[in-house]
């Protein structure tokens, strides 16, 4: 086999030089300016969405469905980059990233290990409680109230990540990025056993 | 050109006339066509008043004899060379056509190519042929009833449907002679045509239960802007398992063996359907089967089939949970698909979602409804009109990776269109190609998924593993159709794929294809594309003028104005003198080329503009 994943790149690539275009497509240098908004951590994001579908409603390839073979592609490409922007700002995890991006911070390094031992030990409690969940008397209870811990963790993170980031203390930032990384990743998981024990 | 006019959104240059669009539901057991007559959409009746259409078609040694109920007549007589359920076979490869196989009386083999086809007294035929020809009758249907050629054409799928078989349809279209506006989710399509696009805000589920496949979507509204939030099911689970269900209860209480043969098994089926549809307006049914004769109430035909119905409401919670919205947040659930007339089907949706099921249109007419109100926008005719529909994949893409593992690249339910791009490295020292393998589906291992294609990139200069940096970029267009780049970066060698599956047609075949039915009516097609290529060359040259007037002082060079006038002038000279579709069409392409830039450049400043200078205020009541 001859692939090996280099970098888990989320965003900030500029797609629209791999466009067929000739000339490069230059759109805004910056998903914040897309939506004419600031780039910072604090996004109102129904705000955003408002901004999102408004710019959809004229760029969408529907649009452009009877015009000619070039306009459609062009439209297609703005279309992706518009929502490439959106799911990029709208998920907290993705913004941060893309905010030390900004930044000139490489956030897309192999490893992210944390130093923090009290973090690895509370990781290592949580990941516990959640593959002890099954074998529970009751089990959606359990990972309701496991949910409620995990996200109230993450969103403190947030709050960490952003004084950071204003203070401009951009190695602490990543740290807390990289912890919000663990819990997103923990969510997700999360969102699975209650999927799979709602099913069951 | 509308991007070079993106400043003015809304507006046409000149009110061109009303053009002919409709809506095709290209469908399992029965197709419609449907447009929209003094603002009412409406779906079209044959001479004989009839407005479905069986998807069947009947070969005979000469060619493709007749479709629909015609056809349909010869399933008894002719099994073997009568086609129907081909959707089923769209875009599906010979091991899924296998499989089907048991369940659908024809003869498959492979073509040279190692494509599934079917034989018929008429040679090999592929499942887009037999699709094509439904597409002709449809599109013959409303040319005679709109009285003139289409213009374009909205054809439905199903949400799950994958790149195969939305190519699939696609090349069937083409075949078919039909410029395809848009493939268009068929729960869209259902949400359309029940006006919701009318309401405020909302989210709405759309529950879609048809003879053999179950599907449900989750779309949230706003200010016209139709947002698909999740979207998921089961292909294999519809009406025909009620029928399956009450067949065996009637087995059992009839005592008939287990080992039924052919003529029996058909017996009890149609009776369990019969019984299944007369109890949505009866308690009870009387039944008389062979020597046993018994009753069926409601409440025992709701305990026989509500373990399948269990089976759909768990996937409405799973698309729930995709879609991040919680069950309350539920305003309107519409209901399609001819199973949805069983009345418990609607009890139980209405028990979980909390909400009574709009179900005032037909079920089996409203997917057409709805695609034939979105032609009528696509086309042009409601200009003004801000309906946008934003899509989702229904199925992850990804990249096979080393171990024969899966990286995805888009993930399911995402937004359309979307690019992502990945980057990878080479794996041995002077590594010099890579091959890439794209994949669709949820599992990890490559064996799980359905593989798409494959391509080489080829041309990369030898360096010490891991140096050079391979960008693969996936780009799904709004149809949901997917085109892969991969790009060496360092050295800039670039490879393209625009993935054609292999489980359709090559791009050969349908080029011959398309040959032989231009010989058929060739005068006809040579003028009607040559029609077709003036208009399009007619609006380039006003789009482009107007663009150059308006902007070209500003965005481009003196040169590039030069060569953009000249670019012009040729396409006005060959449009006024050529009777050759194709050397214009050439021309056409051209100047698009060259107004490529400009167009760009046009588009990057207006996106820069669209929101500047804006309130918030002002862009919630746009």
């Amino acid at each position: 086999m001859w692939l090996r994943r280099e970098l888990s790149r989320l965003t900030c690539a500029p797609l629209i030089e791999n466009s067929q275009s000739d000339g490069p497509l230059n759109f805004s240098s910056d998903f914040f300016a897309v939506f004419s908004i600031n780039p910072a951590w604090d996004v109102d994001l129904n705000d955003l969405g408002v901004r999102y579908r408004k710019l959809q409603q004229e760029f969408h390839p529907d649009r452009y469905a009877t015009k000619s073979d070039v306009e459609r592609r062009v439209a297609v490409q703005a279309s992706s980059f518009i929502n490439q922007a959106f799911d990029t700002l709208k998920s907290p995890l993705k913004r941060a990233q893309y905010l030390l991006t900004l930044k000139g911070t490489d956030v897309d390094q192999e490893t992210h290990i944390t130093s923090d031992a009290v973090f690895l030990m509370q990781q290592i409690e949580l990941r516990e409680t959640l593959s002890d969940i099954s074998s529970k008397e009751n089990p959606l209870q359990s990972i309701a109230t496991l949910r409620i811990d995990v996200e109230s963790t993450y969103c403190e993170l947030q709050c960490e990540f952003q004084r950071q980031y204003e203070s401009e203390l951009f190695d602490n930032a990543f740290n807390a990025m990289v912890k919000m990384q663990f819990f997103a990743k923990l969510l997700v998981e999360i969102e699975q056993l209650e999927a799979e024990l709602e099913d069951a | 050109m509308a991007l070079l006019q993106i400043s003015e959104p809304g507006q046409s240059p000149q009110p061109h006339q009303r053009r002919k669009a409709v809506g095709i539901d290209l469908g399992t057991t029965n197709s419609l066509v449907a447009t929209v007559r003094s603002g009412m959409a409406e779906t079209l009746p044959d001479e004989q008043g009839r407005h479905l259409l069986p998807s069947v078609v009947h070969y005979t040694p000469q060619g493709p004899n007749c479709v629909g109920n015609e056809a349909a007549e010869h399933n008894v007589s002719d099994p073997l060379n009568t086609i129907s359920s081909v959707k089923r076979l769209l875009g599906r490869g010979l091991e899924d056509v296998k499989m089907l196989g048991n369940q659908l009386p024809y003869d498959f083999q492979t073509d040279q190519g190692g494509m599934p086809k079917i034989a018929t007294v008429n040679g090999l035929v592929s499942p887009i042929q037999v699709s094509a020809e439904i597409l002709r009758k449809l599109v013959s249907r409303a040319e005679a009833s709109l009285d003139g050629v289409l213009d374009g054409a909205v054809i439905t799928v199903p949400a799950y449907f994958d790149e195969a078989q939305r190519q699939a349809t696609k090349d069937a279209a083409t075949l078919a002679g039909v410029k395809v506006l848009r493939l268009l989710n068929e729960p869209t399509a259902a949400a359309i045509a029940y006006g919701l696009d009318n309401a405020k805000e909302g989210v709405i589920a759309v529950y879609d239960l048809g003879g053999g496949t179950f599907d449900v979507s989750i779309m949230r509204l706003s200010r016209g802007v139709f947002e698909v939030l999740a979207t998921g099911g089961d292909s294999a689970l519809g009406g025909d398992d009620f029928d399956h269900a009450i067949a065996e209860w009637l087995r059992q209480q009839s005592g008939m063996s287990e080992s039924l043969n052919p003529m029996e098994q058909r017996i009890l089926l149609e009776t369990a359907k019969a019984v299944k549809e007369e109890l949505t307006d009866s308690e009870a049914v009387e039944i008389e089967l062979l020597d046993w004769s018994g009753v069926l109430t409601r409440d025992v035909m709701d305990d026989l089939i509500d373990d399948l119905l269990n089976q759909t409401i768990r996937a409405c919670r799973r698309s729930l949970r995709d879609a991040g919205v919680p069950v309350d947040d539920i305003d309107k659930v519409v209901l399609v698909g001819g199973s949805t007339r069983t009345l418990r089907v609607r009890d139980k949706v209405a028990e979980f979602f909390g909400v009574e099921p709009l179900a005032n249109l037909d079920p089996d007419r409203v997917v057409a409804l709805g695609a034939a109100l979105q032609a009528e926008v696509l086309i042009g005719n409601k200009s003004g009109d801000e309906m946008l529909l934003l899509d989702v994949i229904p199925l992850s893409l990804g990249i096979e990776t080393m171990g024969g593992l899966i990286e995805k690249i888009i993930h399911r339910n995402t937004t359309i269109p979307v690019a992502k791009a990945q980057e990878f490295t080479t794996f041995k020292d002077g590594q010099t190609a890579m091959a890439v393998h794209i994949l669709q589906g949820e599992r990890e291992l490559v064996d799980d998924c359905r593989s798409l294609a494959r391509f080489e990139l080829r041309g990369i200069p030898p360096m010490v593993a891991g140096a050079a940096k391979i960008r693969v970029t996936y780009q799904v267009d709004a149809d949901g159709l997917l085109s892969v780049t991969a790009r060496e970066l360092t050295s800039n060698v670039e490879s393209r794929i625009e993935v054609k599956p292999s489980y359709g047609l090559a791009e050969d075949e349908i080029t011959q294809m398309l040959q032989d039915s231009f010989n058929h009516a060739r005068d006809d097609m040579q003028a009607r594309a040559l029609r077709e290529q003036q208009v399009d060359a007619d609006r380039m040259i006003e789009d482009l003028l107007a663009a150059l007037k308006q902007d070209g002082d500003k965005l481009l060079n003196a040169e590039e104005i030069q060569c953009l006038q000249v670019a012009v002038k040729e396409l006005q000279k060959i449009r006024e003198e050529t009777t050759q579709h194709r050397v214009l069409a050439r021309q056409i392409e051209a100047v698009g080329k060259t107004s490529e830039t400009f167009a760009a450049r046009r588009m990057d400043s207006s996106i820069k503009s669209a929101l500047a200078g804006h309130s918030l205020d002002e862009i919630e009541q746009g």
